[in-house]
């Protein structure tokens, strides 16, 4: 139980404090964490008007999800990073359902009853769909 | 992957996901069609025989499946005052030009000119077609009563919190039906697309432009057919390289610029005006489930379909709903994350953005707002790169002198290089260290000419040490001209 872990993060500083929690039970049981990072539509409209080719909106995206990756490799913890395109909760419900994971820990964004009326918040269509444990960490 | 294998593929890789998605973009692009026809200032047929046109015609010849156009806010924008001026016949004319101009860009291959476009450049673009979208349909609001301001905010508040319910129906859809059967029921008598403009439930047909053919002719729409051609090719590949990414898949750009250019052609001759890809549909296209050939044609067949078996209905949306639908395109149109950032792009950048869109919002022209942004662009970056930094060691016995010379050289950096030389020391000897600097062009073998006559002159001796390769080619075929010539 636990061994293989799924962290969603947006690079934000919730997932780095979702990643914290990962490690702390990754380590208790020598398991792994997978990163998985989502581009959806508006974000890719965004990264490649700003981006001078796709190389660097690669690059970009790669240095965003770093602080989290080097926090799990830097304990000696095996981490393979993921960037799906999509909708975020819908593409982490799919990944995390079709890789078999233990349990998926994601950083709750702290969005306040308006935000969570509009933008909806992911962590919870990821609690309801996703067929192992879920840790919301906020 | 064979040729024919791929063409199956690309069109029925994904049938299902792509006939949804067709579907839905048809519905979406409804409303826009006629909000961008009335913008340019004819009837709301204009837009939507190019709609169908484009869509259709594109979903063979485009280089990169899965993307939407059709007429656009950017295109219509740009053809405004050719209808005003000169009427309908020459968009029609100026439109088939559009064509032929992006077909030769294709042709030559000058997809790749676009990466000269800076993305400061791109931003300033989309952030001013949003400002000029907007602004397009303040008209709608004059002398208005509370009831048409209302009906706005009701559109706009079931387009934004719709989707809560439901992401099956697109909320467009459903706040335009919602706020045309209230328009209906309740007599309220607020305009509608039937006060602006006519639809026709037949399908376009084939007319060659009724216009004389003749220089006079040519000269009036050239202008307006490059602006065009430029502007939909610009929108078309930035639109392609956002599904590019989305789809994690490559696309073929010059192939794009020709099928814009097809597509393009096909409108003028079907009563269609000039129209590019759409970032806003192709992003909801994608997100619908749609990424093959297959999605575009089924949205510009089915909203001809929408459009033959409706009209009645379709005249009867008020134009709050169509200015509430433009005021979202507007919204989403914008790129917000460069106002949150602009305190940290480098000045330089966020001038050059400012100033893209300052140029369009007073020209009310895209082209010229991209091409003062990319001349402005040029200019920083000339001045950028031409600081050159010149350091000096002197040898024990100050006979000698070693200049190292960090930088690009060439004519806008020159005059500063010569400048930091001392020519009146009692020195033997000079080496000048080009290891870290590049020759780049005559001005520059010139400069280093006029450093070694000067030096010369005070019988100094002159070497260079560490030029590269390129450099030293260069010298060695112009080196000394302007030397020999100064004697």
């Amino acid at each position: 139980m636990y061994k293989k872990i799924l962290l969603a993060t947006d690079g934000s500083e919730h997932s780095v404090r979702a990643a914290e929690h990962a490690i702390e039970i990754a380590q208790l049981k020598n398991g792994t964490i997978d990163i998985v990072y989502v581009v959806d539509g508006n974000t890719s409209k965004t990264d490649v008007l700003h981006g001078v080719d796709k190389y660097e909106v690669k690059k970009e995206r790669e240095e965003k999800i770093k602080p989290v990756k080097d926090k799990i490799t830097s304990v000696g913890i095996p981490c393979e990073t993921n960037i799906l395109h999509g909708e975020p909760g819908p593409s982490i419900v799919e990944f995390a359902n079709d890789n078999n994971y233990d349990l998926v820990v994601v950083g709750s964004r702290g969005l306040n009853k308006l935000q969570t009326m509009i933008l909806g918040s992911v962590s919870h269509k990821i609690l309801k769909r996703v067929q192992c444990p879920v840790l919301v960490v906020k | 992957m064979n040729r024919a294998e791929k063409i199956k593929y690309e069109w029925f890789g994904n049938i299902r996901g792509d006939i949804l998605a067709g579907i839905v973009v048809a519905l979406a692009l409804i409303p826009e069609a006629i909000a961008f026809s009335i913008i340019a200032g004819v009837d709301p047929m204009v837009g939507l025989y190019a709609s169908f046109c484009i869509a259709v015609i594109i979903s063979f010849v485009g280089g990169r499946p899965g993307m939407i156009s059709a007429a656009t806010g950017a295109m219509a924008l740009l053809m405004i005052t050719l209808v005003a001026d000169h009427g309908l016949q020459y968009l029609f004319a100026a439109t088939i030009l559009t064509g032929i101009i992006q077909i030769l860009f294709g042709v030559f291959k000058l997809a790749r000119f676009i990466k000269f476009v800076p993305r400061s450049v791109m931003v300033g673009f989309v952030n001013a077609l949003a400002i000029m979208i907007f602004t397009s349909q303040l008209q709608h609001f004059e002398g208005e009563s509370w009831i048409m301001y209302s009906m706005v905010a009701l559109t706009l508040a079931i387009i934004y919190l719709f989707p809560r319910i439901t992401k099956a129906v697109p909320s467009t859809l459903v706040a335009i039906i919602v706020v045309t059967l209230i328009t209906v029921f309740s007599g309220f008598g607020i305009r509608t697309v039937g006060d602006l403009g006519n639809i026709s439930s037949q399908l376009p047909i084939f007319m060659i432009p009724d216009i004389p053919i003749s220089f006079e002719t040519l000269a009036i729409i050239f202008p307006y057919s490059l602006a065009l051609a430029i502007v939909g090719l610009l929108e078309s590949l930035l639109t392609a390289n956002i599904v590019d990414d989305m789809t994690d898949t490559e696309s073929n750009k010059n192939k794009e610029c020709r099928g814009q250019g097809i597509a393009n052609i096909a409108s003028g001759f079907f009563g269609g005006m000039a129209g590019c890809a759409m970032i806003g549909q192709s992003v909801i296209n994608v997100k619908s489930g749609g990424k093959g050939r297959l999605s575009a044609f089924v949205a510009g067949l089915f909203l001809m379909f929408l459009i033959i078996v409706l009209g009645d209905v379709v005249v009867q949306i008020p134009m709050a709903a169509l200015a509430g639908v433009m005021i979202m395109v507007s919204i989403s149109t914008f790129d917000w994350s460069s106002l949150r950032n602009i305190h940290k792009i480098p000045r330089t950048d966020a001038i050059v953005m400012v100033a893209t869109v300052i140029t369009v919002v007073v020209t009310h022209d895209l082209s010229k707002g991209v091409l003062l942004g990319v001349l402005l662009s040029a200019i920083f970056f000339a001045a950028k790169i031409s600081k050159v930094k010149v350091t000096s060691i002197s040898s024990v016995d100050n006979s000698k002198k070693i200049y190292k010379v960090d930088g690009q050289i060439f004519f806008a950096s020159v005059s500063d290089l010569v400048e930091q030389f001392a020519f009146n020391e009692p020195i033997k000897q000079v080496d000048i260290d080009l290891t870290n600097a590049h020759l780049w062009d005559d001005s520059a073998i010139g400069a280093l000419d006029k450093i070694e006559m000067k030096f010369e002159q005070n019988h100094v001796k002159v070497q260079y040490i560490g030029l590269n390769a390129e450099s030293r080619l260069l010298k060695r075929k112009i080196g000394g001209l302007s030397k020999a010539s100064g004697h």
